[in-house]
């Protein structure tokens, strides 16, 4: 499905503040797969996830996906393949657009757009049952533009849009971090049903080390652009949070991780 | 005065589709381009070289868009596929243009008096003044561009343009080249522009090298008017907003002149006109704290 091999990062090279974000990651995802990853602050989980989607380029290794490398294409050409949802609830969406409009948008990923009208009637019906499906009754509101949206109603309407057409591979960016605890709940659940209901392979980047394990059916955790352990099916199920703090500790060699993951 | 109205609205119709270009740059794509005032007089000098030769001046018109769609095309490369920033590039493209609009013209003044022009032949044939037909090509064809651009802009390629003014992070994500949403947008833009600058050089019978100076300032001004007085409530009416917006700049300044301003100190009127509109939102501003805090003392006392 997917096939990381050693891949390298380096922000700002050749300067003072060069700093290596991803030292020879190597990662292989099965078909389904809904992989959590957690790390502290600067671990390069974010910097994994926008090398994958093409927001960076790497300065060594490859990224497969379905057999074909994808390392090489642009930002927008990889965009077919992904779905995407992004910490800020600000970046998924157009403000200044309707509901339909974004959906529409999101609809036509990886199309060819043409003149042909931006969104169609029977669309317009299909996005009417999709948003439904989303419990947050907008799709009453359909032609309201998404600024006058709350942060987890664009953040659910996002999600909605990276599943829209199916993507190979979904990348949640800490999409649930900047939301109320009980919208973050929400929207976690609502990823839950999606990415189990359409049987997507996924990568979720968390905070919240609870999540982390509740969610999905692998675990990974970076350390200083590192993955430094890779935990599977039942042996992730039986994890605890007070175990992952105790495996933190001893390998990546810090004491404590960030009061967020502690918290969150 | 009726004389001077009427001439103000037949100038005011030749701007708006100006306006209308400076709106999709400034107001979708969400980029200052200083490429129009070069292309406004790059339409002018087409058109005049085309009809001193003798050519049909509705070709002319023709030729003076694809010349803009072409300056538009330089800014927008310049900024895309150059990574140098907007404003720079449209400055670039302006101050390029110069140099290829004396070429066109040959001079920095060609004169189209006595010759035929697109608004003779609708006289000769409806058997109208100079100014009514002014006012009627310049009617039908704004009111054309408008419906195109609305179609347009709802299109799957207009939608994303759209989106792109908007957040380009996210339209990257939805797979658009956000490159060429920009390109494309700041050639329609610029064809537009240029398309006006042969209207109304067409219409005073000259073109000059000086006369786009200003002219985004002009556009802003126009599209400031039509937006804070006829509303915004949906994109048709925003577009046909710049219509009005662009009639009723003529029609002050008209009647700006007609008090007794010297025509010298226009160009400052406008620019201070426009300075205060663009900062209304934040003269609003103050004005909520200044009220909050005279309340919050009357409050304690």
């Amino acid at each position: 499905m997917l096939e990381i091999s050693g891949l390298s990062k380096v922000f700002n090279p050749g300067t003072i503040n060069e700093k290596l974000a991803l030292d020879d990651i190597s990662l292989h995802l099965k078909p389904g797969d809904f992989v959590t990853v957690i790390g502290g602050n600067g671990a390069g989980k974010s910097t994994l996830l926008n090398c994958v989607a093409g927001v960076y380029r790497q300065e060594r290794g490859s990224i497969t996906l379905d057999g074909q490398r994808i390392d090489r294409l642009s930002e927008h050409r990889r965009a077919r393949y992904l779905g995407r949802v992004f910490q800020d609830p600000l970046m998924g969406t157009a403000a200044d657009m309707e509901i339909q409009e974004n959906l529409a948008l999101a609809l036509r990923r990886g199309k060819v757009r043409s003149l042909r009208w931006g969104v169609t009637g029977k669309e317009k019906q299909g996005f009417h049952q999709q948003l439904a499906s989303l419990g947050l009754g907008l799709e009453e509101r359909m032609s309201v533009k998404v600024r006058l949206l709350s942060g987890g109603q664009r953040q659910a309407l996002t999600l909605l849009m990276a599943i829209l057409n199916a993507p190979k591979l979904l990348l949640l960016d800490e999409h649930t971090a900047a939301l109320d605890p009980k919208t973050a709940r929400k929207v976690l659940e609502l990823s839950e049903q999606f990415i189990s209901g359409l049987g997507l392979t996924c990568m979720m980047v968390t905070h919240n080390m609870r999540d982390a394990i509740a969610y999905g059916n692998r675990l990974i955790m970076m350390s200083q652009g590192r993955i430094i352990l890779d935990v599977n099916g039942g042996d992730k199920k039986k994890l605890t949070v007070e175990e992952l703090i105790q495996m933190f500790s001893t390998k990546s060699g810090e004491e404590v991780m960030s009061d967020r993951m502690l918290l969150g | 005065m009726q004389q001077i109205l009427l001439g103000a609205v037949s100038l005011g119709l030749l701007w708006s589709i100006m306006t209308l270009g400076v709106y999709i740059s400034y107001r979708v794509l969400d980029v200052a381009d200083l490429t129009v005032e070069g292309s406004i007089t790059l339409g002018a000098a087409v058109c005049a070289r085309m009809i001193v030769a003798g050519n049909n001046p509705y070709l002319a018109l023709g030729l003076a868009f694809l010349a803009g769609l072409g300056a538009g095309l330089v800014t927008g490369l310049l900024h895309t596929k150059l990574r140098i920033p907007a404003l720079l590039s449209g400055i670039l493209t302006m101050i390029a243009l110069y140099s290829v609009n004396l070429r066109v013209m040959g001079m920095a003044n060609v004169s189209m008096l006595r010759m035929t022009t697109a608004y003779t032949l609708i006289g000769r044939l409806l058997g109208v003044d100079k100014t009514v037909s002014v006012i009627i090509l310049g009617g039908v064809m704004a009111l054309f561009i408008v419906a195109v651009l609305y179609w347009f802009f709802g299109t799957e390629v207009g939608s994303a343009i759209r989106a792109t003014g908007n957040n380009p992070y996210m339209v990257r994500a939805q797979g658009v080249n956000t490159d060429t949403t920009i390109i494309i947008g700041l050639m329609l833009a610029n064809g537009l522009v240029s398309l006006a600058g042969g209207l109304i050089a067409q219409s005073q019978n000259y073109a000059d090298v000086q006369m786009g100076t200003g002219a985004i300032v002009i556009g802003l001004a126009s599209l400031i008017i039509g937006e804070v007085l006829f509303g915004k409530r949906n994109f048709f009416s925003r577009l046909l907003s710049m219509l009005f917006g662009a009639i009723t700049y003529r029609v002050i300044i008209a009647l700006v002149l007609r008090l007794g301003m010297p025509a010298d100190d226009l160009k400052l009127f406008t620019a201070i006109t426009v300075a205060l509109a663009l900062s209304l939102p934040r003269f609003k501003d103050l004005r909520d704290t200044l009220r909050a805090s005279l309340g919050g003392r009357r409050r304690h006392a």
